[in-house]
């Protein structure tokens, strides 16, 4: 080669340089992101703000308290929707499927965690809101479980998978029925595993917003009723924001610090749960 | 040595196990079947729905740029447009800095550097999208009408789509922030690749006498670009359907412009912003069909997407 040595070297430390500095600028535009959430948020941040109900344009005061509440009754449903077919589907994979169709239902499920939440919503809209002509928070839980099942069954898949074959053989060459081994033995190995899974898919669909416009709709009201339209807080943080008051966007604020914590915390607790089993 | 028989209830409760498991089974079945049928049932849910509009306006509906509910007249073209090209900004920032960032973590940082930053990263994909809008709004949008945009202006005006009035709201702020939201995809995907495909390569060419760099870049990047390339259509995919923080700061605005400064819409904006006031079937299922089209393009670009990466890491583990 006709380039020195040194000059060969230089061109490597200024190609680490120069990657580095894009890895940072990722990890920039996050801090950034979140600093200023939290710097203009916590000004709006009160007890009132995360307890009490809206109120109208002009008056002062009022919160989120039944968008926070409707977020969580919305994806609590949706959790007990996708876990159980999650979970199953995960077994299948994992243990009982033979021959093409687990290959076919990994790919659909792949496929389908990439398709917009939007386009789902619109089929919750088609399947659960325009039959009965009402919007309702369980229309919005039926797309937020749609979201979540993807996760769920892959991560599931993956922990199950982990759990060594011989576990499995033992339980079985004792006598234990295939129920007994997969729900008492397999299951509870995987358990850390499936936590995390459970948790990023909770965290995909905290804050999602897209699907809940024509699903879940909005409500002024402490709206406990899942048949009935709830608030949602993403909803909230999206219609103050694209207002025209500076007392909304002050609360748009305050939403999105709730909402980036939310899901920064189950993110965060998704890899704590983890880290005993690959670290120990 | 004879075997023994079962005694007393054994038999029964062996029996009544095997019932067990065959419900067992049947039920896990079902909810792989049940998976399946939903995933068939969403297209073809979003085709009965887009039908008044599929059948008044037919395949011109994707080449005609009339959107007006008032004549009753759809037309996705511009959509498409500001869908397509605000999805290729975007793509095109964070393929760069994302891939880069995915050599750096990959390829030259320490342990102990590449995990937390690599995890800071990851954690940007767990922004929620209206987080991503209010702060694309409120904070991107005034430095791209105050500080980029004029900047680019004055050294890029020559091209045209740096060319005419610079609105904060507009293709240029919706690329960007649609690049902060795929850049984690391209990293993490692009970092995965280049681990599996380096191995043996990396060490042949160090033995060789190559530089880190060298070898990065001539040998270890080269052979992962199928799967890159795969990251990078995934991400497209995630840009392409992006609603919400689009919304917010792409300006809303159903028109061709050949400038990044223009406001435009998408796809998916409409729908967000039109749907619950729309009235009348056929615009309902106009804004359906806007819905359908999106699940294809992304069934059609994630199905791309997964087989590239399926190929390229199936073979090498």
């Amino acid at each position: 080669m006709k380039r020195s040595l040194s000059s060969r070297h230089a061109a490597s430390w200024i190609g680490a340089t120069v990657t580095a500095l894009c890895a940072i600028i990722g990890a920039a535009i996050l801090i950034l992101i979140l600093g200023y959430v939290a710097f203009a948020g916590a000004r709006a941040l009160n007890p009132a703000f995360l307890t009490q109900l809206p109120v109208p344009v002009g008056e002062t005061g009022g919160g989120v308290g039944n968008g926070i509440v409707g977020t969580l009754i919305t994806v609590g449903i949706a959790t007990l929707l996708a876990l159980p077919m999650g979970l199953l589907g995960a077994l299948f994979l994992a243990l009982f499927g033979r021959g093409w169709f687990p290959e076919v239902v990994r790919f659909l499920s792949d496929v389908l965690s990439g398709i917009p939440s939007i386009a789902i919503g619109l089929f919750a809209y088609t399947l659960l809101v325009a039959p009965f002509r009402h919007f309702s928070a369980l229309s919005a839980s039926f797309a937020f479980a749609i979201l979540m099942l993807p996760i769920i069954l892959r991560t599931s898949e993956e922990a199950i998978r982990s759990v060594p074959r011989s576990i499995r053989e033992g339980a079985l060459a004792l006598g234990l029925s295939e129920f007994a081994t997969t729900m008492r033995i397999v299951v509870p190995a995987a358990r850390p595993a499936i936590i995390t899974g459970l948790l990023l898919a909770i965290a995909r669909v905290t804050g999602e917003t897209a699907p809940l416009l024509f699903t879940a709709f909005g409500s002024q009201f402490w709206e406990l009723n899942p048949a009935q339209p709830m608030a949602q807080l993403p909803l909230q943080v999206f219609t103050y924001a694209i207002s025209p008051y500076a007392s909304w966007h002050a609360q748009a604020w305050a939403g999105a610090l709730l909402l980036i914590t939310a899901v920064l915390v189950l993110n965060i607790l998704a890899r704590l749960v983890l880290t005993p089993r690959t670290q120990r | 040595m004879a075997v023994s028989q079962p005694r007393g209830d054994a038999p029964r409760r062996s029996r009544s196990a095997a019932a067990g498991d065959r419900v067992f089974l049947f039920v896990v079945n079902a909810a792989v079947g049940l998976f399946v049928i939903l995933v068939a049932l969403l297209f073809l849910e979003l085709v009965k729905g887009s039908w008044p509009s599929l059948h008044a306006f037919g395949p011109k509906f994707l080449w005609t740029s009339e959107w007006n509910p008032v004549t009753n007249q759809f037309g996705a073209l511009p959509l498409i447009y500001g869908t397509l090209v605000s999805s290729l900004v975007a793509i095109v920032l964070a393929g760069v800095v994302g891939i880069l960032a995915a050599t750096y973590l990959a390829e030259f940082a320490p342990r102990w550097v590449a995990r937390p930053l690599g995890f800071v990263i990851e954690l940007l994909a767990a922004v929620p999208s209206v987080v991503f809008g209010l702060w694309g709004l409120f904070v991107l949008a005034p430095v791209v009408r105050t500080v980029i945009g004029p900047a680019l202006q004055k050294y890029l005006g020559f091209l045209p789509i740096f060319q005419g009035p610079i609105s904060g709201v507009g293709m240029l702020t919706a690329g960007l922030v649609l690049s902060f939201m795929i850049l984690p995809t391209v990293t993490a995907i692009s970092r995965e690749v280049i681990v599996a495909i380096g191995g043996d390569l990396r060490e042949a060419s160090m033995s060789l006498g190559a530089t880190k760099w060298e070898t990065v870049a001539r040998v270890v990047l080269p052979a992962s670009r199928a799967g890159i390339f795969g990251a990078l259509v995934l991400a497209l995919g995630r840009a392409l359907g992006e609603t919400i923080a689009t919304t917010m700061v792409i300006g809303n605005r159903p028109q061709i412009a050949a400038s990044l400064f223009a406001p435009s819409y998408t796809l998916a904006s409409v729908i967000a912003n039109e749907f619950t006031e729309a009235n009348g079937d056929v615009y309902i299922s106009a804004l359906i069909e806007l819905g359908l089209l999106l699940f294809v393009v992304s069934f059609i670009v994630n199905a791309i997407a997964r087989l590239l990466l399926w190929i390229v890491l199936r073979t090498r583990s």
